[in-house]
């Protein structure tokens, strides 16, 4: 992949919210804002699209007991990391 | 999303068995609002003392070059550095052969002699009759549009090389007297311009990125400047305006210029294009598609 | 049970969606990056038997449509990365595992495509089978999954009418097109039904899947339902399908039907299909040869910020 995650809103027609649809990766913001309008939109006028690094989220936490001990703000995904997958889960 | 001709103004998008999938409100989703046909409203009748033959002409020099380069492009699909490359030059496949149809559409309405003659009864229409039934010599296409792909910065920079010639033509053609050929230069002004600006941010990506993807910009620059003289040549009236555009570019991606008088010449790759494109449509003159 | 299980158990219980932040049992992400993740690679390998056909569509409107449908499936394969990436994996460690064979991909798209008619039989068979098996997941537990199944389904809506379109055309045409169509729809027929996965009782996972309602439905159901959809879309192509058990049931009120070769499933899944090694060469091809590109992307992204 070229570069770090962006997450996608689109509006679709005016007087409608932005909304999320995705995720894509690009190497900046402006070619994040050109996968968007190729991957998640068509041309229609009056379109927005909105990116963002997904690391520019902060995310509210849905345990109420983590604000104590974790930080205030925290990422979109619990797991950031790299996660193995192993080889048991069979074919689905 | 189905690119289609038919006419009738905006098309609502029909998800059919999907329709009621999801009882939510279809503002939460963003789906696609439809298509919009470039020539509803568009009065096809043909200005009074229009040269007929020269109009043809000019429909498939544009025509033949989009149908032509969008074969070339349509090559990337599946190969792609990464999927979002992948789904762009899609895009831009789409755009351009969408161009081409209306074109070679056009072209055989105003000079019906341009259209190859098909067996008695065969059902293909005088757009597919054009593009698959003629030979090489009787395209209008261009060199440049038929060169077999290089690696993907050659490709992307014969696109900002095309694009940004056929911008310059297209937008001289918005005016036309043919109400259909401007309706159609409108339509390709908005995407040339996407596929101008997509291929040029790319050209100045990969001649600043790294060693290797510098070394192999200055390779393609080399490899097309005979490409970019043939493009420059066939549309004299764009010709300057286009110019100032690429060589803005090449000052953003600090390449240097090429000299004048390189002429490497182009390969003819049409034959071997057309051999492809034609080969299923050929074998079934009377088929029905 | 601690808290957080208690409260993914009422989740589920209640069919409602589990989301990315949510507490989840280690097993129930890993089956769902698995699934989501072969699903993905389904997508993108499934760009190759069609897209073969691209450059000799034999009028410019099925190029088009042609196009436009190989490129939905780019599209599919970035949503659903998308969806798995929430869970914690990053998509070039699922690309690794596509081309070292660790994650597999759908055995229908192990066959080649011989015939321009493959292109309307795949749109006809292969999405509809698709479209039995994703339809059930916009429901699933894993609200990310389950709504980039919901974009994907709105979209696919197109595929299978274009496909079934195509073959219908043919049928009107010439002798020759006719026969095309009919020897297409006689080599995918079968590989179509494996798509649903092995009978109900040789899937141990299924029961699993099922109660942390990932899966809505069983292979052996979905794989009836398709059955009974597509026989009266076979009469109506005037085709016939070459399973000579193949006969409606009136007491079951479902089609009695034959059943698929299943070494021939296993062999095709474990790798030894007729295109396994075409399909990922092509892939892998694609990715080292784009090495240069997304480097080059990387390094210029860098230098900006």
């Amino acid at each position: 992949m070229t570069g770090p995650l962006y997450e996608v809103f689109v509006r679709a027609k005016r007087g409608l919210n932005h909304v999320h649809v995705g995720s894509l990766h690009a190497a900046d913001d402006r070619t994040a804002l050109s996968h968007a309008r190729d991957v998640y939109t068509r041309r229609n006028e009056g379109v927005s699209i909105w990116v963002v690094r997904a690391d520019a989220i902060t995310a509210s936490s849905p345990d109420e007991k983590e604000p104590l001990f974790d930080p205030a703000g925290d990422k979109v995904y619990r797991h950031p990391t790299f996660y193995e997958v192993p080889d048991d889960v069979p074919h689905l | 999303m189905c690119p289609t001709s038919e006419p009738g103004g905006t098309a609502a998008v029909d998800h059919g068995p999907y329709a009621d999938l999801d009882a939510t409100d279809p503002a939460h989703w963003a789906f696609g609002t439809g298509f919009a046909d470039p020539l509803a409203g568009i009065d096809p009748e043909l200005p009074e003392g229009l040269d007929r033959t020269g109009h043809a002409a000019l429909c498939l020099l544009l025509g033949d070059d989009a149908l032509v380069y969008s074969h070339r492009l349509s090559e990337w699909c599946s190969r792609a550095p990464d999927l979002e490359d992948d789904v762009a030059l899609g895009n831009i496949a789409l755009d351009l052969l969408g161009q081409a149809r209306l074109l070679l559409a056009r072209a055989a309405v105003v000079d019906p002699t341009v259209v190859p003659a098909m067996p008695v009864g065969s059902p293909v229409p005088a757009e597919d009759a054009l593009a698959f039934f003629r030979d090489a010599p009787a395209y209008h296409s261009s060199r440049t549009a038929a060169l077999a792909n290089g690696d993907f910065g050659h490709t992307v920079l014969r696109l900002f090389l095309w694009s940004t010639v056929r911008l310059a033509v297209l937008q001289r053609l918005v005016d036309h007297p043919d109400p259909v050929l401007a309706a159609i230069a409108a339509k390709g002004v908005k995407e040339l311009t996407y596929h101008r600006d997509w291929s040029g941010r790319w050209v100045v990506t990969l001649a600043q990125g790294t060693e290797e993807s510098r070394g192999r910009m200055v390779a393609a620059f080399d490899a097309l400047a005979a490409a970019r003289v043939e493009l420059l040549g066939r549309y004299p009236d764009a010709g300057v305006e286009a110019e100032d555009v690429l060589d803005q570019l090449l000052d953003a991606a600090e390449l240097r210029r090429p000299e004048e008088g390189a002429d490497a010449g182009l390969a003819d790759d049409l034959p071997d294009l057309l051999a492809e494109l034609q080969s299923v449509a050929r074998a079934h003159p009377m088929g029905r598609w | 049970m601690d808290e957080s299980e208690r409260q993914f158990e009422d989740t589920i219980a209640r069919h409602d969606r589990i989301e990315p932040r949510d507490w989840m049992p280690d097993g129930y992400r890993r089956t769902l990056v698995r699934q989501i993740a072969q699903h993905a690679h389904s997508e993108v390998i499934g760009m190759q038997p069609e897209g073969a056909w691209i450059t000799r569509a034999p009028s410019l409107r099925r190029r088009q449509v042609l196009l436009a449908k190989v490129q939905d499936e780019a599209g599919h394969g970035l949503y659903l990365y998308s969806a798995a990436e929430t869970l914690g994996v990053d998509r070039d460690d699922l690309e690794q595992q596509l081309m070292s064979g660790a994650q597999k991909y759908s055995s229908i798209f192990n066959y080649p495509t011989p015939s321009y008619a493959d292109v309307g039989t795949i749109g006809w068979l292969v999405d509809g089978a698709a479209i039995c098996n994703q339809v059930p997941l916009c429901r699933t537990s894993y609200g990310p999954y389950g709504r980039a199944m919901v974009r994907i389904c709105k979209e696919e809506s197109f595929h299978q009418r274009q496909g079934f379109e195509l073959l219908m055309t043919m049928m009107g045409g010439t002798d020759e097109q006719r026969a095309m169509v009919q020897e297409s729809v006689d080599r995918f027929w079968w590989p179509a039904l494996m798509m649903f996965g092995p009978p109900d009782a040789d899937s141990p996972n299924t029961a699993r899947s099922m109660a942390w309602g990932i899966k809505r439905h069983t292979n052996d159901e979905l794989r009836q339902r398709f059955v009974d959809m597509t026989v009266p879309q076979a009469d109506a192509l005037g085709v016939t399908l070459p399973d000579p058990e193949l006969r409606w049931n009136e007491e079951r009120g479902h089609h009695d039907f034959g059943q698929p070769d299943w070494d021939e499933l296993k062999r095709v899944v474990s790798g030894d299909g007729p295109c396994n090694a075409e399909r990922l060469e092509h892939r892998r091809r694609a990715h080292d040869e784009g090495e240069w590109v997304r480097a080059a992307a990387r390094a210029a992204g860098e230098a900006s910020r």
